[in-house]
């Protein structure tokens, strides 16, 4: 059965972003205009993934798959399982709202702006729907590309920095993993399937190599400790749209990569190294969730939480139980709108202040309270807060780690009061109090535009905490078919 | 039988016989009418390219044909290089042409002299003997050096030829040196009867080895590895970009047919020990070039060492082909395929990063550091974007020709147990993406320092263009090309 719509996924805004680009910088508001509506329309069309899944198949759904290059037999081979496809309309979704954001503040280039952030959405949902090694391979680089274009144009200050940093860490980590990948490539006869990989016998020190190798690549994009110094940098030159993408997007591909090709096709040595993988974790949730405290900038402040929340996420994958690794899967999405929010939150306040120094601010609340509701309602989500989508994942990671050994349950869990302490005391000094000067006293509330797009997030945010079976529905199966899958050995 | 001529069959080498009757022709017609019509010469020496093509292309026949006596041979890999090489002049005269007209150098000279270099580089590429190889060689050599030194009144350029030459000699006279090790001991010069002689192993293998160490070091120069590598930068720079682009693109594929007939053709029964050494010199050349690179603010000299870093990956495949003890020759086609691939992805990625600079020059002014690509984003995006795709690629970033150029290699580096190998090399690599990133930085995230707007023929930007869609192109779908250099080494070997 060949579908085409996660072709279309990758391919409409990728694209679409071409007449964006060729009608340069001067027609201003046909390049808005053009831009959303290719964004609206990659967003559309993965809707029907959602409406047509079946939740209780295991295996791979839409599969598309086309000769790519014959030679090496490489093939263009995308599909989703319950894992892989709220990513897709995630990352989607996502866009629309950056390009919403980035209406009116970016002021230089904006088709350029625009066509990158596209762009960029559709390599994304190649990552994501790739089947095949290399093709995977392929769109997880390619995406840099505009990242770094992104930071390093639109940036603040230090973006040349970031950008290049940025870059170079994460190329660092896929070189590495594209060795790997050639040595399972040839090991797998000739196939670069992932598919094939996950029914390929590989001995034990060859299994932890290619972990390392993977891990590299993808402990850098997750971020994990301590690999994660080059995400403040380039969290707080982005520009604001860029760094939702950063923390909504750019993070999880990280951490479905452990999921993708860590676990399933190394399970030997994903058991074998899992206390190490622990361990990063939780020094990520406790030790980054200190570090997050003792900020002075915002932007500073949500990445070393962003941080901290993916350490949650590899700590849920690597106790090997259905609970943390649903939870773990629902705190990248819940993390996916949280942080994206808490980064446009940010920039709204940055858009009419032009700074981020949580000391340049205080009683915000005063001139902008319609602001400070949606930002409220962010930061308790940020804080893991019962009702909010963050408190969903959270929870279920704890449960899960409780299960697995009572103390790594304790530690996990300091993270609720960290991110509470962190969170709410920033908000506390932003927010509230008397006004602090007059920059924010001559604050204008937020207008329509910023109005639609917090409040779309901050629809999703409590929906999925109030309710969130439509998402773990679609997970399950293949969770559960993960799970089974990993407690084979695989050792020859 | 020493006093009958038999005539050899000349079919085989038409190409080359038309290439030295038209330059004949542009010489004449240069002497002639060049004083009023300047653009004659450049005219003549396209349409003789493309005629070339065309007479190439007309007697491709599959088959192997040998002629003079065997020291010629016209075979698929043949064709294909030579097409390859007429390509790769050509774009070369197309992207210099405003150039050397700016600098008064588009002489009749400079259009003879690419001609003959040309001419060598096809006799190389068709040779079946040493005597032919060396002859080749000589001649594509002599006239590079002459054509660095056009430019009669740049001190720089003058020096750089200089060196080139004194240089480029005593490689020439290391090659042959080890030639004539390999002809004492097997007693001849023909390539094909060097193979069967080392095969039937009565030969004295010190000798061969004294003579293959100085083969490869003729080799490893005219590619330009380490460590032969001490003329590229300053030959680069030194010379007008328009040389530069020459000496940069066809001469690559010439060195690896070079290279090919005399390792693989002539000298496989020695593969274990040539392998050894070009194992050594892949790596250290991929090392040494991408850390010097870093420190260039010449984008000359940066793409220079970027050429010693992409020839050490070229050889990297070349030395795949041979795992151990035992042979297989799909494993072996498909190494020297990957570097074949990796040597056509390279030309037009060098092609392409030269034009550029060639682009941004205008009469008087060399746009060759680093700081007058600032900003070019502002001057003109789509050419940014054509310069971003150059580099990225050449940064084997995925998407663009260089990545899966690099891929062949690598997954040929690793099938022939060299894991190791493979990892060093892709480090390097990071290491190289950050001087390639650095142009993208200048061209995007800075302001521009030169504002004069982007003066170039219509037929420049055109072609640049289409340079630039082929590396992305050919990225998407690498397939094509790639079955192209297998095949046609499967049927050539």
């Amino acid at each position: 059965m060949n579908s085409y719509l996660l072709s279309l996924a990758i391919w409409v805004p990728v694209l679409g972003a071409l007449p964006v680009l060729a009608l340069g910088s001067g027609r201003r508001n046909m390049v808005r205009w053009l831009a959303l509506a290719v964004a609206l329309a990659g967003f559309a069309v993965t809707l029907p993934l959602y409406i047509g899944f079946d939740v209780h198949q295991t295996g791979m759904q839409y599969v598309e798959q086309l000769p790519w290059i014959p030679r090496f037999n490489l093939q263009y081979m995308l599909g989703v399982d319950g894992i892989s496809m709220p990513f897709v309309i995630l990352n989607s979704f996502i866009t629309v709202i950056v390009v919403i954001a980035g209406w009116d503040v970016i002021e230089e280039k904006q088709a350029q702006y625009m066509g990158a952030f596209l762009i960029m959405s559709g390599l994304v949902n190649g990552i994501f729907s790739a089947l095949d090694g290399i093709l995977f391979y392929v769109f997880f680089e390619a995406s840099l590309i505009p990242m770094y274009i992104i930071i390093g144009v639109w940036g603040g200050p230090n973006r040349v920095y970031a950008a290049i940093k940025f870059f170079l860490y994460t190329l660092l980590g896929s070189l590495l993993m594209l060795v790997a990948m050639i040595w399972l490539f040839l090991e797998a006869g000739g196939s670069a399937s992932i598919l094939d990989w996950y029914r390929l016998p590989i001995g034990l020190t060859a299994q932890i190599l290619l972990f390392i190798a993977f891990m590299l690549s993808f402990a850098v994009k997750v971020p994990m400790w301590p690999v994660h110094t080059w995400l403040p940098d380039a969290h707080v030159e982005a520009p604001t749209g860029g760094s939702v993408v950063l923390a909504a997007i750019a993070l999880k591909q990280g951490a479905y990569g452990f999921l993708r090709f860590s676990l399933p096709i190394l399970p030997d040595a994903s058991h074998y190294l899992a206390p190490m993988v622990i361990t990063l974790s939780l020094i990520a949730v406790v030790y980054i969730g200190f570090v997050a405290l003792a900020q002075a900038d915002m932007k500073k402040l949500v990445a070393y939480s962003s941080i901290s929340h993916m350490g949650f996420v590899t700590l849920g994958f690597f106790i090997f139980n259905p609970l943390g690794m649903e939870g773990a899967l629902v705190q990248m999405i819940s993390h996916g709108f949280v942080a994206g929010a808490m980064f446009l939150c940010i920039g709204v306040m940055y858009d009419r202040m032009h700074s981020r120094q949580i000391a340049d601010y205080g009683g915000v609340v005063n001139t902008m309270p319609k602001f400070a509701a949606f930002f409220m309602l962010f930061a308790m989500a940020n804080s893991g807060l019962p009702a909010t989508s963050g408190f969903v994942g959270e929870f279920m990671v704890v449960l899960g780690a409780v299960k697995f050994n009572f103390w790594i349950g304790f530690a996990a869990a300091t993270t609720l009061i960290l991110g509470a302490a962190y969170t709410l005391w920033m908000y506390k000094r932003v927010v509230f109090g008397a006004v602090a000067n007059d920059h924010v006293a001559k604050l204008t509330d937020i207008n329509a535009r910023e109005f639609l797009f917090l409040a779309v997030l901050a629809i999703c945010v409590l929906a999925m905490g109030l309710y969130p079976l439509p998402v773990t529905e679609v997970m399950h199966a293949s969770v559960d078919n993960l799970l089974k899958h990993v407690a084979v050995s695989k050792l020859p | 039988m020493l006093n009958t001529f038999v005539m050899p069959d000349l079919y085989p080498a038409a190409p080359e016989i038309f290439l030295l009757l038209m330059s004949f022709v542009v010489l004449f017609a240069d002497l002639i009418f060049g004083a009023t019509q300047r653009r004659l010469a450049g005219r003549l020496t396209l349409m003789t390219l493309l005629g070339c093509a065309a007479i190439t292309l007309f007697t491709t026949d599959g088959q192997a044909s040998l002629t003079f006596s065997n020291m010629f041979v016209d075979d698929l890999l043949a064709d294909l290089l030579k097409l390859l090489t007429y390509l790769a002049v050509a774009v070369t005269l197309i992207y210099g042409r405003q150039y050397l007209g700016d600098r008064k150098l588009d002489k009749g000279e400079f259009y003879l002299l690419v001609l003959y270099a040309t001419l060598g580089m096809m006799v190389m590429i068709s040779a079946a003997s040493f005597l032919t190889l060396y002859l080749g060689l000589e001649l594509m050599s002599l006239s590079l050096y002459a054509l660095v030194a056009i430019d009669r009144d740049s001190p720089r350029a003058t020096e750089a030829a200089m060196k080139y030459f004194v240089l480029g000699a005593m490689a020439s006279g290391l090659l042959l040196y080890g030639m004539s090790m390999i002809y004492g001991a097997t007693g001849t010069l023909e390539i094909g009867g060097i193979a069967q002689a080392l095969l039937q192993g009565q030969t004295d293998k010190t000798i061969l080895i004294f003579g293959l160490v100085f083969i490869v070091a003729g080799i490893a120069f005219k590619l330009g590895v380490v460590p032969f590598h001490m003329w590229i930068p300053d030959v680069y720079h030194g010379a007008p970009t328009a040389v530069t682009l020459f000496i940069g693109s066809a001469p690559k594929l010439a060195a690896y047919a070079m290279a090919l007939r005399l390792l693989v053709y002539g000298l496989f029964s020695l593969a274990k020990e040539w392998q050894t050494m070009l194992l050594i010199m892949a790596v250290l050349s991929i090392g040494l070039g991408n850390l010097a690179a870093i420190a260039q603010t010449n984008i000359k000299r940066m793409l220079a060492y970027s050429a010693i870093s992409h020839m050490g990956f070229m050889l990297l495949g070349l030395m795949a082909g041979v795992v151990g003890a035992e042979f297989d020759p799909f494993t072996a086609i498909n190494a020297y395929s990957s570097a074949l691939y990796y040597t056509v992805a390279y030309v037009l990625m060098s092609l392409g990063s030269f034009g550029m600079i060639l682009l941004l020059s205008r009469a008087g002014y060399e746009a060759e550091n680093l700081d007058d690509f600032k900003g070019l984003n502002q001057r003109s995006p789509w050419f940014a974007a054509i310069m971003l795709v150059f580099m990225l690629s050449m940064a084997g970033i995925p998407f663009f020709i260089g990545f899966f150029a690099k891929f062949a290699v690598l997954l040929a580096a690793v099938k022939a147990g060299h894991t190791v190998v493979a990892v060093v090399a892709v480090l390097f690599s990071l290491v190289g993406a950050f001087y390639y990133l650095r142009v993208v930085k200048l061209m995007y995230f800075d302001e521009p320092v030169d504002a004069a707007p982007i003066s170039a023929p219509f037929d420049m930007k055109a072609l640049l263009s289409i340079n630039g869609i082929a590396v992305a192109a050919f990225g998407l779908f690498p397939d094509r090309i790639m079955a192209i250099c297998t095949t046609v080494l499967l049927r050539s070997l």
